[in-house]
């Protein structure tokens, strides 16, 4: 995962709270190969009638290769699926701006590049009112923490630890392996004094 | 020394160590993997890693489970295949669909004494906060965290901020713990415990069987509650004195004794309290396509034209969505099907309450029952309760996640309404245009039995509520 410190992009806003995972990619198509690419099951059946025609009228039928997706409040709420993520990502989606997140989809997020950026309502309200269905250029700065569309700039929240990530594009697995003496201290320490934490005997066979 | 919570013992129990910037490595006791672990298995082997802990790791056979006959498609048994493939390849113990453990993960981790108090608990699963119903730490993870407790048995987490929901009062009749959950996410919002771990506490908590306690902990985060958690006592240890994984012996005696110092000290403080009087708690449902859209059964359908203008767009999306009209009373909402089942529902203590409603009854509506283990179905059936189901005229059928999550075929057709034992009445949740109404399974069993959603206190009249 590479990092990034500032992206400029086409805003797009859904006018909608509580956009949670099962809207953002259907269960049915999570048995997919990540290969194979899930932009195409992203908000499916808000996109798609039943028949699989185009709404016209939903906002990502109407703009051209957003980036930045303007939504309300607990955006990505309910379950942990990181298709939900693939989707928007996958989608070309590189930044969330809302009230507020599910917390294991922000954490999702973060892992696969994506920016959760929590606003107050009136400013996503705001963004939202300046988008009004036509094209803009949105561009969001993890610098100074800042989404800007036009003359509007408005200050976003992301958790110290998850900026750090985006902006070095932070490999965890690498990072924790260097860790290794105090993680099989750690374990030890548990065998020791909690043997029951590790399964013995039939059971565990 | 401060006073500390649960959490906070919790959380120095499994964290390795903490970064300057807050980020805590935590040590995972338990790592359970479902069908839907695919993703995270394929990042390992891009990389040519392998699973660093085989035996702390337990896969099991749900999301996409077939509970009557074989895989309902090849896309479906190739996702099963897929998981026992891999567990085998890196030797971890696979609760397969012939194994007699097998289940929903939420409710074998619990039957097999995997979760235990004190433990650090991950699984790709939402609703991995069940097992804090023992005192345990448990979330749920995405994949790309699913690959790293995989290749390295921690994740990285910084600690959330503790919250108290205390509930005190008497539950009346026909009203349980999925309407006490029901009633504080509608209270607070589906994002008002977003950040925090929530302790469930007081002593109608305390009152409440192993199995009410997961109900209530495995909906936390349907409030937006990562976590949650309840101080393990006698009914936890009770539960899982015996269990195959339980430890047995001197270790159980020691276990108990390093347990029972878990609970938060009695001037623990909390970032937020909030108190809930049981007593006040009728049977609730949900009318919206939001958890947070609940309401008791006697009320009526909320009306837009009535709400701050904030609310009210998304009251009339709702509404359109659910076919329902502003003002209409929820007992008159007929229903086409009925589902009992889920992680939330699916334990020996959900089936007998329905089964209380249902017994020399017949459902109006067709609908299916599907235990949450083929151990519940085994104790179903010896106690009867399979009969009750079926002379009911529902379909009593396999182990699985079922029509919670509609991953394994069984759905619920376009514009049907069901009502619903499960945790999630999001759009398209059971299936594409499916309308959801959760409930407890009494009420479930209450709206089978007349066809449409109704206050199932009446119809325990004269019957021990079980």
């Amino acid at each position: 995962m590479s990092g990034w410190t500032t992206h400029t992009g086409t805003g797009v806003a859904l006018d909608r709270d509580n956009i949670d995972t099962d809207q953002l990619i259907p269960a049915r198509f999570m048995s997919t190969p990540r290969s194979e690419g899930y932009g195409r099951f992203l908000l499916h059946d808000l996109r798609y009638d039943a028949e699989g025609r185009e709404r016209p009228e939903f906002a990502l039928n109407r703009v051209t290769g957003p980036s930045v997706l303007i939504a309300g409040r607990n955006f990505g709420s309910g379950s942990s699926r990181e298709a939900a993520v693939y989707a928007l990502v996958d989608f070309g989606i590189r930044v969330v701006v809302a009230p507020s997140f599910g917390d294991i989809f922000a954490s999702n997020a973060v892992n696969n590049g994506l920016l959760p950026a929590r606003v107050d309502a009136a400013a996503a309200a705001g963004l939202a009112a300046r988008l009004a269905g036509a094209d803009a250029t949105v561009q969001v700065s993890l610098e100074d923490l800042t989404v800007s569309l036009g003359d509007l700039t408005v200050p976003f929240e992301i958790d110290a630890v998850w900026r750090e990530k985006l902006i070095n594009g932070w490999d965890d697995i690498d990072l924790t392996r260097t860790h290794a003496g105090a993680i099989a201290a750690h374990r030890a320490a548990r065998a020791r004094h909690q043997p029951w934490a590790i399964p013995r005997g039939e059971a565990a066979r | 020394m401060t006073a500390r919570t649960m959490l906070d013992k919790l959380w120095d129990g499994s964290e390795i160590l903490r970064r300057e910037d807050g980020a805590s490595l935590m040590w995972v006791d338990r790592h359970l993997v479902h069908e839907g672990s695919h993703h995270a298995f394929a990042k390992i082997t891009e990389r040519g890693l392998t699973v660093a802990e085989p035996g702390l790791t337990y896969g099991v056979v749900d999301h996409y489970a077939p509970t009557a006959g074989g895989p309902g498609s090849p896309a479906i048994a190739r996702m099963i295949e897929t998981l026992e493939r891999n567990a085998k390849a890196h030797g971890i113990t696979c609760f397969g669909l012939d194994d007699p453990r097998q289940g929903i993960v939420h409710v074998i981790g619990p039957e097999q004494g995997l979760t235990l108090p004190g433990l650090m608990i991950n699984c790709g699963d939402s609703h991995t906060s069940t097992h804090g119903a023992f005192g345990a730490l448990a979330f749920g993870i995405g994949a790309t965290e699913v690959a790293h407790v995989l290749a390295t048995q921690t994740v990285w987490q910084k600690k959330p901020a503790a919250m108290r929901i205390t509930v005190t009062g008497r539950l009346g009749p026909g009203v349980g713990a999925k309407d006490l959950a029901l009633a504080w996410i509608a209270r607070l919002g589906a994002d008002g415990a977003r950040g925090h771990a929530i302790e469930y506490a007081g002593a109608t908590v305390q009152s409440l069987s192993m199995e009410a306690r997961m109900t209530l902990c495995n909906l936390s985060i349907e409030g937006g509650a990562r976590f949650g958690m309840i101080a393990p006592d006698d009914v936890t240890f009770d539960y899982l004195k015996g269990r195959p994984f339980a430890p047995s012996g001197d270790d159980w005696d020691r276990a108990v004794d390093a347990w029972s110092a878990l609970p938060s000290d009695a001037d623990a403080r909390f970032s937020r309290d909030i108190t809930i009087d049981a007593a006040e708690i009728a049977p609730i449902v949900t009318w919206g396509t939001s958890p947070e859209d609940a309401l008791p059964v006697t009320a009526t359908v909320p009306d837009p034209g009535r709400a701050p203008a904030e609310a009210a767009a998304r009251i009339r999306a709702a509404l359109d969505y659910m076919g329902l009209s502003p003002g209409q009373r929820i007992s008159d909402i007929a229903i086409d099907q009925v589902f009992i089942g889920s992680c939330t529902n699916a334990r020996i203590e959900d089936l007998r309450a329905a089964a209380a409603v249902l017994a020399g009854r017949r459902a109006k509506v067709p609908g299916l029952v599907s235990p949450g283990s083929r151990q519940v179905k085994a104790q179903a059936e010896a106690e009867g309760l399979d009969r009750i189901f079926t002379e009911a005229g529902l379909d009593w059928v396999g182990a699985g996640c079922s029509m919670c999550v509609a991953m394994n075929g069984d759905t619920v057709a376009p514009g049907k309404r069901c009502a619903s034992t499960t945790n999630r009445n999001f759009r398209g949740r059971q299936g594409r245009d499916s309308r959801t109404h959760l409930m407890s399974p009494a009420m479930v069993a209450a709206a089978a039995v007349t066809g449409h959603l109704t206050d199932v206190r009446p119809l325990l009249e004269g019957r021990a509520a079980s």
